[in-house]
């Protein structure tokens, strides 16, 4: 077998197994009261997380570029009350223009 | 409850549809990178199906498309997708039904179907987060096709500014979250330390790091 098919059997078994575990082994009730406190809180966590990381960082350097502009104009798109389709639109256009212009 | 459900699902494709073209795009450049890298057309195919993570399948065909060993490429995969344990069990609740039936709907879960499908206060809705995942997984599935067999129909994917359509819809998804204290001190934590890390760290540990920050949950409210 190849690199690549062991690499791709490998993480694939790997990932199925990860995303599996909660809902295989927790599903369908509710979660004990001490960790729901926590759970509650991982979105917020992990979006910033998403938010700061895709917006900001090219691999493993801080570099901010033509997303920001992107990020400026989808922050006045949620100010304006916009909805996700346009915030969306608008980050990417704005985005898309910023780097043919630099 | 049937035609309720087949609504969700139809909200939850229509709330990631902006998405899915940009989805579409970071297939075609993945089906192109790992063709590149010498893995064929069949194998990141079977990848994008299997695994349905586009971080952690860049990773692990950058580190064999580099040289890197088939161990590096693994753990960088696997590190990129560990996020989906606690993502995993924070919507284990709202998924009911038998295993087989839990196991499926688990695979559609990545970071852009359990973001819509997040109703705040750690409230998940299932239908949403199906309806999402299945046309993300067919678009990463059908873009890694495309690309893997050549093609460059969107060219790429930076030029028209796609990379920025996922934190923005990330950002869309954050705000109507910071309800309370609570939660934006969990938002500022887990930020701060994504960005603290991610100069230092291997690629993923920044973003597991960062789900600590819901740790403060456990201080009293």
């Amino acid at each position: 077998m190849t690199d690549a098919w062991i690499v791709v059997l490998a993480v694939g078994t790997a990932t199925v197994a990860i995303k599996s575990l909660g809902p295989v082994l927790l599903g369908g009730r509710p979660l004990p009261s001490a960790v729901t406190g926590v759970v509650e809180l991982l979105a917020p966590a992990l979006l910033a997380a998403l938010v700061v990381t895709q917006a900001l960082a090219s691999g493993q350097s801080i570099s901010p570029d033509a997303r920001l502009v992107g990020m400026a104009a989808a922050g006045i798109a949620l100010w304006r009350k916009a909805p996700i389709l346009v915030v969306i639109v608008v980050a990417a256009a704005a985005t898309a223009l910023t780097r043919s212009f630099v | 409850m049937g035609g309720s459900s087949a609504r969700r699902y139809r909200d939850g494709a229509r709330a990631v549809a902006p998405l899915a073209v940009a989805v579409l795009g970071f297939g075609i450049s993945f089906g192109l990178l790992a063709r590149s890298a010498g893995m064929g057309w069949l194998a990141p195919i079977v990848m994008s199906a299997t695994t349905f993570a586009g971080s952690a399948q860049f990773a692990a065909v950058s580190i064999l498309g580099a040289g890197g060993t088939v161990a590096a490429a693994v753990a960088a995969a696997v590190l990129l997708n560990i996020r989906y344990g606690p993502i995993g069990v924070s919507v284990a609740p709202w998924l009911d039904g038998p295993a087989w039936w839990r196991f499926l709907r688990a695979q559609l879960v990545v970071d852009e179907s359990w973001a819509v499908a997040a109703e705040g206060e750690g409230r998940f809705d299932p239908g949403i987060l199906v309806g999402a995942g299945l046309l993300l997984y067919v678009s990463w599935v059908a873009g890694t096709a495309i690309g893997a067999f050549g093609g460059q129909a969107l060219g790429d994917p930076k030029t028209l500014g796609l990379d920025a359509a996922f934190p923005a819809l990330f950002l869309s998804l954050l705000l109507p979250q910071l309800r309370n204290r609570r939660t934006i001190v969990a938002a500022v934590l887990g930020g701060a330390i994504a960005l603290a890390l991610t100069p230092v760290a291997a690629a993923g540990v920044p973003i597991i790091a960062a789900s600590a920050g819901c740790l403060i949950g456990l201080a009293r409210k």
